[in-house]
Order: structure tokens, then C-alpha cells, then sequence
């Protein structure tokens, strides 16, 4: 059964990737498949001095020449490659954002880290050589809101706009927030999802404080999640922007297109640290199925979360284990083969998931290959699995105690 | 002489502020608004502050608002530095 479409059923029609694995759908999708990773040493910086040298890093990208030249030196480079995400989505969409009325458009996406590396710059600027050497464009680069501010301007989007900042759960808060929008009839049209780029000593050091990123120096086994060899995870930049569009709102030949529909969402805060209280997943990722109306038995595909960091690898499979069934649902994590994104990391599982929903193929999991003892699930792992998919399940946390879960059907044949 | 020219205006805008791909910044831009050029205050308020790291010459808040084209950057920069006997 396919879900049901009619008004203000928010369809996903356009997705645009700059992520590791490649820029656009196509590449990003054939990269997955392939089992091909963007995780190298660190480019963007000298990370010798680093205790970790490993990350995805969205080699291709280059600002000039797709990012409106006034823009460049005024955003981050994370807001470069959200601009771009945006323009590859709409055009996936077909969607021309001019003729569309203003105000029924909205723009929500998810940051991590703000403008980090543009930060870095001007208060290297400020110490270096004083306050008069510091870019007026430091107001409005930095901040978290930037990239839907930008996207906002660019494309000519003046309804209720805003950003979400909840680590690496962010992404699904985002695309909760614009499912709301659509399913309300505020919105007809919302791009979504996220970037992040965090990809300079400043933006690395803050990260290296939350003591999970892996240090092991090898690209094939720095990032095991659910493996006995888990050692932590690794950073990566980019993301994947999505349209979301009121069903009731575009032409039958449009809603045939689509990807598919989110059909639930749950957001959930793990108890402080030393509570005897369960950690949030397993009650974020069951209300969520509660908000689709799906039960645990239909759904065909999880994307997991894949913290890589063996206590989070365990409440994790934990979870999907009690609410599934073990083994009882094929789970993946594409994410080993770009890191984790932060703030663009489950927009892109997101993708990822519509991608696998529309081929019909669960992408395997590279690296991960003995089980860590605890993890009762059915991780694809040695090559694609072939199955009929309608619906997924992504699952995303974020430092700090953010959960987030997302339903998601495939919305055509 | 002038000390500071269009074309030092023009290098500044460039490299601090970056260019709208659809204006011609080397075209006769002296008398244009910056507005139609796509320069913003806070573009502005970039290119005071390069040009008074430059040049050693302060463009006050009020004052900027008042220099609506390069043209009357350009002249005002010039006035300034006449001024300061340089």
C-alpha cells in the first residue's frame, strides 16, 4: 500500500547532496552503492597535530562559479554548500521558485556549528592584527541561521523561517518542523535538511571535547559502528538539502515524481548522565511510528543513527531491537563512508533513505564486520540488499542527549 | 593627482566584497547608486574599514551613509588625504 496523497501531505520532491560521497543525487546514490567512501586525511588544514587526521571532506566542491559571487565572501563555507544543495534540489524538484508566491515558501535547515571556519579566520584577524581588521560580514556569517537566512533572500522565501540547532539530530528536528509547516497549510513549499562544515582546527578542537571521535589513523576501520572495534566516529562535511511539498498543492505528474512522504516524526533528550532513567531512542523512535500510524511489523528499512561508540552502538540496537523485534529489520549506515555531519548528517541519511526507498536496494554498511556483543540487529553489510521498500525509518542523535527519529514511504510504484 | 582611484575602489569591492555576476564593475560606475550595483551598507561598512587600514583614512558611520556612489567615495577619499597633507 502506498501512502495515501491528498492536501497538505508533504511530499518530498527534490533533493540536492554535497556531501563526501559526491555532489547531486546521482553521484552521491552510485558512490553509496559502490561502497566507495569520502573519508581521507584531513585536506582542508594540517591535521598533523591533530589526534585525528581522517574526515569526509567534500573534495569537488568549489564556490566560484556556483555560489553567487557577492555571496562568497560574505558566508561560510557551509552556507556554500547549503546555497548550492538548494539550487540542486529545486532544479531536482522542478520547482522555479519565482513563480511561486512568497510567502507560502519557507526555509528551515539544521546547523551544528554556525560559520565556523569563518569565525576562525576573523578572530585570527582580530588577535593577530585588532578589531578594525575583522570582516563586517563576521555578523551575519557566523551564526547558526545564516544558511536559511541566505537561502531564504537568494530564493525569494518569506515564510516562517528558522533553523535548528540540535547536533546531528538535527537534520529530522528540521524536517519535522517543515513537515508541520506543509501539514498545516502554512506552507506549500519548505526547503529543508541542513549542512555543516566544521572542518578547521577551531571547528575540529571543539569537537575533539565530546571525547567521541576515533583517532584510529586508518580510513577502512576508523569508523565501526555497532563492531566489537568501534573506536568512535569520524567528522565529515556537507549535507543534503530537501523539498518538501504540499501534495494538494503541485500537478499529478509532480506528486508521481516525488520521493516519497514523511509520515512521522518524534524528537526526544536523554535523562542528564548519572539518572537511572532509560536513554530517549527506543520511546523517540516509538512515538514516531505512533505519529505515522505504522507499525513496527511494516516498516522494511532502518537507518541507524551509527554513533560508533560501543555504550551508544548498544542503546541503539537496543532499541531497535525492542521496538523491531531482533534481527528483525535490516538496518544500515551509509554514514561510515562520509563521517558524520553534524548539522547536515541526517538530512542526508534522509536522501539517502528516499534513494534506497525508490530502488528498492538497502545500501550495505562499509566496515563494520563482527558484531559487538549487545547489538542484536540485521546490519546489511558485504554488498547492496534487494528488497521491495516502502517504508523507512531514520534514526539520529545528536551530543548532548537530542533524538530524533522520521518515518518516511515511498510514494509511488 | 588623486592618491586613491576608481580603480583602487574597484579592487577593494573585489576583494573584500565580492561581485554580483550581472554588474560590469569596470564599466563607467563612477555616478551609479551602489545600490543597483548590489552593494549593501554592510558591503559598505567592509569597504571603510579596508580602505582605513589602507589608506590610514576613517569613513565615520554618518558619513558613509552620505556616499552613495564610488564616484563620491573616490572624492571624499581624495579630500581626506589632501587634507592630511599626504
Amino acid at each position: 500500500m502506498m501512502a495515501a496523497i491528498d492536501g497538505n501531505t508533504p511530499l518530498c520532491t527534490g533533493i540536492g547532496v554535497v556531501a563526501p560521497t559526491g555532489i547531486g543525487v546521482e553521484s552521491h546514490w552510485q558512490a553509496i552503492l559502490g561502497g566507495k567512501t569520502g573519508i581521507d586525511r584531513i585536506s582542508r588544514f594540517d591535521p598533523a597535530a591533530y589526534p585525528v587526521k581522517l574526515s569526509g571532506q567534500v573534495r569537488d566542491f568549489v564556490a566560484k562559479g556556483r555560489v553567487p559571487g557577492r555571496l562568497i565572501p560574505q558566508t561560510d563555507h557551509w552556507t556554500h554548500m547549503a546555497l548550492r544543495a538548494t539550487e540542486l534540489a529545486l532544479s531536482d524538484a522542478a520547482v522555479n521558485p519565482a513563480s511561486l508566491p512568497e510567502y507560502e515558501m519557507a526555509v528551515v535547515t539544521s546547523s551544528s556549528s554556525g560559520g565556523t571556519e569563518f569565525g576562525q579566520h576573523e578572530m585570527t584577524r582580530l588577535y593577530q592584527h585588532g578589531p578594525s581588521w575583522v570582516s563586517a560580514y563576521q555578523s551575519i556569517a557566523w551564526f547558526y541561521a545564516a544558511t536559511t537566512g541566505q537561502v531564504s533572500i537568494r530564493n525569494g522565501m518569506r515564510g516562517p523561517c528558522g533553523v535548528v540547532c540540535a547536533e546531528q539530530a538535527g537534520g529530522l528536528a528540521a524536517l519535522g518542523q517543515a513537515r508541520r509547516l506543509v501539514r498545516s497549510g502554512e506552507s506549500r513549499l519548505v526547503v529543508s535538511g541542513g549542512t555543516d562544515a566544521a572542518l578547521c582546527p577551531y571547528g575540529l578542537t571543539a569537537q575533539l571535547a565530546s571525547g567521541s571521535l576515533s583517532t584510529v589513523d586508518d580510513p577502512e576501520t576508523a569508523y565501526l559502528p555497532f563492531d566489537q572495534d568501534a573506536a568512535g566516529f569520524l567528522p565529515g562535511e556537507g549535507g543534503a538539502i530537501l523539498i518538501l511539498e504540499d501534495a494538494g498543492r503541485i500537478g499529478e505528474r509532480a506528486q508521481q515524481d516525488a520521493y516519497g512522504v514523511i509520515l512521522g516524526h518524534a524528537t526526544g533528550f536523554d535523562p542528564r548522565p548519572e539518572s537511572a532513567r532509560a536513554p530517549a531512542l527506543r520511546a523517540t523512535l516509538a512515538r514516531a511510528l505512533d505519529d505515522a500510524r505504522v507499525d513496527a511489523a511494516d516498516v522494511d528499512v532502518v537507518f541507524a543513527d551509527a554513533m560508533g561508540v560501543p555504550e551508544l552502538d548498544i542503546v541503539e540496537a537496543q532499541a531497535i531491537g525492542a521496538v523491531f523485534g531482533e534481527n528483525a529489520v535490516p538496518v544500515t549506515a551509509p554514514k561510515t563512508l562520509t563521517g558524520r555531519l553534524y548539522g547536515g548528517g541526517a538530512s542526508l541519511d534522509v536522501a539517502t533513505a528516499l534513494l534506497s526507498l525508490r530502488h528498492g536496494v538497502v545500501p550495505h554498511t562499509v566496515g563494520p564486520r563482527r558484531l559487538a556483543a549487545g547489538c542484536p540487529i540485521d546490519l546489511v553489510t558485504g554488498q547492496p540488499r534487494e528488497l521491495d521498500l516502502r517504508t523507512a525509518v531514520v534514526l539520529s542523535r545528536g551530543y548532548g542527549g537530542f533524538n530524533a527519529a522520521l518515518v518516511l514511504r515511498r510514494s509511488r510504484n | 593627482m588623486p592618491k586613491f582611484t576608481l580603480d583602487d575602489l574597484r579592487r577593494t569591492l573585489r576583494e573584500s566584497t565580492g561581485i554580483d555576476e550581472e554588474v560590469d564593475l569596470d564599466g563607467d560606475i563612477a555616478d551609479t547608486e551602489f545600490v543597483e550595483l548590489g552593494y549593501d551598507s554592510l558591503a559598505l561598512l567592509q569597504v571603510a574599514s579596508e580602505v582605513e587600514r589602507s589608506y590610514g583614512v576613517p569613513i565615520p558611520g554618518e558619513q558613509l551613509a552620505q556616499l552613495t556612489t564610488p564616484g563620491s567615495v573616490v572624492t571624499f577619499i581624495n579630500e581626506q588625504l589632501q587634507r592630511a597633507g599626504v
